[in-house]
């Protein structure tokens, strides 16, 4: 397949390694990744925060990007940024077009579209796996990022209590509603020390922002793993 | 939305999630029973939407059938009007108190103190509702007016007020010195006041949900009732009420049934209240009527399920939402109901979850709602600084050029701020996120560029 990879702005500012290891593990799987040097933002800050009309250029942008290079599918590590595209492009901006059913999250890309749960991935760490709010209502990705983790060599799934429970991340609102935010992730962080875990890891970038600054500000040894990065070593 | 007080009292945290997370619990397991679960939702929601489509017919239909079944119907532009329908009713004759059941909507109205002016008193006859009224606090939760006390700070109120006798904190016995008190006032009441969960459009009939029966109480053995209702509590016909029946129980206590179900229909000879008044109440829902994404508000029926699973909700409380209508769903119906403009911060009190719409009884996209109306408070309320960065944002994001110059630039801004690894201490507008959390430092290349560079290369 051909696949178009979406970094997203805050992955591959804050986390490049989840976009190469994203990279890395399509291509392992045979597929021909492309890397569009003009991408940018998908626009979801703008439409979360009350600025629609700002998104809309962001929006043509992505589908100028992504939309004339005959890709099988858009692929990208971020499950918020996918449900921006496929959801509110249509409901919020009104936009129609193929490219939004073929724009996909990692996970459910590998599980749900190619059925892959075993890529092959090597990984001797306690891992616990925090399903974020977007990938569980809005791309759906269901349990497709637990089966691929359950066949990942030496690696010991723990589960995490009340898993679906918001991290309290929400975009601007963590910053707005700090204490708020704070309330929610103190609330995470201590189900995520209670499992033991080395490492906890999510399909969202911005999730694992907070998680791992809360985890990392209380001292835990704990690390916050994008899941591409746990599917790609060996 | 003002939460700090709240989320420093480790009291009331506590007395929250407990209190939400059995409910939720409970709720989520007879939900589970249904096999149609889905399919009732989507027949809540197409029924609402129908009413909502055709709000002046079936308003109209109301009208005529409680009319033709000995009922006085008044139409109240807004709150004061309403309140003066009361009021009238109870100067009439001649009493110095009303019972009444739980009602929102004249929380909504602040009918208490509109009759208090009058010399009126308005007895709160819900369990919860008494304990906040005997304590001069307000409601913090839909269905548990009294969620954010737990049973031995209502031991000790009771003490202070109306069993001074009362040493348990057990909930029979709390109960029972409620009951003493009320038992005398319901028999001697004159007039009663209710609100209504559904008026039904077909047969003029309203109806009351509740767990207590002292809301039966207050519309059977009082000669007088009147009954306020929002105009968007109607549903077309008798049947129609099958569906909220099973959705709303399920929702809001996580009972297969309620305990209490009271129908009536216009004013029966000799049988419960002679005089019946019905005040068909507007206060801003027309203006939410002619928004099409935001009237789905008007959908609710006040189950209260949004709030028990919001992670803002079960933190905060209702309190910090500084409206009648807390949580969830109040973020999208109060600033609708008075104007974005006086409640301009709610829409914001959200991480965007979605697990409000997961499990709103009549599918109401409270998220989607949200964004609209963030779009709507940042038009007439937002801040320069705010409208400044988000323009430049755009910017930036609208050539990747300028995306990696902002990386760079941010490479070189944060060297002096890094601490073994971590910022741990970031400048405003950011320092709220670094008061709590560490942030990792932009990354040495992002994976595009170096890419580019390679393909480039090639």
């Amino acid at each position: 397949m051909k696949i178009g990879l979406f970094a997203t702005c805050v992955a591959d500012t804050m986390f490049p390694e989840a976009v190469r290891a994203t990279a890395t593990i399509l291509e392992r799987l045979g597929h021909e990744v492309v890397v569009p040097a003009e991408q940018t933002c998908c626009g979801q800050m703008h439409m979360n925060s009350g600025y629609r009309r700002d998104a809309l250029p962001l929006a043509d942008r992505f589908l100028a990007t992504y939309g004339n290079l005959a890709l099988d599918a858009v692929v990208s590590p971020s499950s918020s940024c996918v449900g921006a595209i496929r959801d509110l492009y249509r409901k919020l901006l009104g936009i129609e077009h193929p490219l939004l059913e073929r724009t996909m999250e990692l996970s459910e890309f590998l599980v749900h579209r190619l059925g892959i749960e075993d890529v092959g991935a090597s990984y001797p760490h306690r891992v616990t796996y925090h399903p974020t709010c977007h990938s569980l209502r809005v791309t759906r990705t269901g349990d497709a990022p637990l089966r691929l983790l359950r066949n990942v060599g030496d690696l010991e799934l723990v589960e995490l209590p009340d898993a679906t429970e918001c991290c309290g991340f929400g975009g601007t609102f963590a910053i707005k509603n700090a204490e708020t935010s704070s309330a929610i992730l103190a609330d995470k962080c201590t189900a995520i020390e209670s499992t033991g875990a080395d490492v906890c890891t999510a399909v969202d970038g911005s999730c694992l922002l907070q998680i791992g600054g809360g985890l990392s500000r209380r001292g835990d040894r704990v690390r916050a793993v994008h899941l591409a990065e746990i599917l790609a070593s060996r | 939305m003002a939460a700090s007080r709240e989320l420093r009292d480790s009291q009331l945290r506590a007395n929250l999630a407990n209190a939400t997370g059995a409910i939720r619990a409970k709720r989520a397991r007879i939900v589970s029973e249904l096999p149609d679960w889905q399919e009732l939702r989507d027949a809540g929601s197409a029924i609402k939407a129908d009413v909502m489509a055709n709000l002046d017919t079936y308003l109209l239909q109301f009208e005529q059938a409680l009319t033709a079944a000995g009922a006085t119907v008044h139409w109240a532009r807004d709150g004061g009007e309403a309140c003066a329908v009361v009021a009238d009713v109870a100067r009439a004759h001649g009493v110095s108190e009303v019972v009444k059941v739980k009602s929102l909507t004249t929380d909504e109205i602040e009918l208490n103190s509109a009759l208090a002016q009058h010399g009126i008193h308005a007895l709160e006859t819900d369990f919860a509702e008494l304990i906040l009224q005997l304590d001069g606090d307000w409601s913090s939760h839909i269905l548990v007016p009294a969620i954010h006390r737990n049973r031995t700070e209502i031991r000790d109120l009771f003490k202070r007020t109306i069993a001074p006798d009362i040493e348990s904190d057990d909930p029979a016995v709390l109960a029972e010195a409620s009951w003493r008190y009320l038992r005398g006032r319901f028999l001697d009441a004159k007039v009663g006041v209710s609100g209504a969960n559904f008026g039904v459009a077909e047969t003029g009939t309203l109806c009351v949900v509740e767990s207590e029966g002292n809301g039966r109480m207050c519309t059977t053995l009082p000669p007088v009732l009147v009954s306020i209702l929002g105009i968007e509590k109607l549903v077309p016909t008798f049947t129609d009420l099958e569906v909220f029946l099973q959705l709303l129980p399920r929702s809001s206590t996580g009972e297969r049934m309620n305990p209490y179900t009271s129908l009536w229909t216009g004013v029966t000879d000799s049988d419960g209240p002679q005089e019946l008044h019905v005040v068909l109440l507007d206060n801003g829902r027309t203006r939410v009527l002619r928004d099409e994404i935001g009237r789905q508000a008007l959908h609710c029926i006040r189950c209260s399920a949004c709030l028990n699973v919001c992670p803002v909700y079960t933190r905060t409380g209702g309190h910090a939402y500084g409206s009648v209508y807390p949580g969830p769903i109040g973020a999208i119906l109060t600033p609708q109901l008075i104007g974005i403009e006086n409640a301009p911060s709610l829409p914001f009190a959200s991480s965007l979850c979605g697990a409000c719409y997961e499990v709103c009884p009549v599918k109401i996209d409270i998220p989607r709602v949200l964004l609209h109306l963030r779009e709507q408070a940042v038009d007439t309320a937002g801040k320069p600084g705010e409208r400044f960065a988000m323009r430049a944002m755009g910017w930036i994001f609208g050539r990747a050029s300028r995306l990696r110059f902002a990386q760079h630039l941010a490479r070189l801004l944060q060297r002096p701020l890094i601490r073994s690894g971590v910022i741990r201490r970031l400048p405003p507008p950011f320092a709220a996120w670094t008061r709590t959390r560490d942030l990792r430092p932009v990354a040495p290349v992002s994976f595009v560029e170096e890419r580019s560079s390679k393909q480039g290369r090639e």
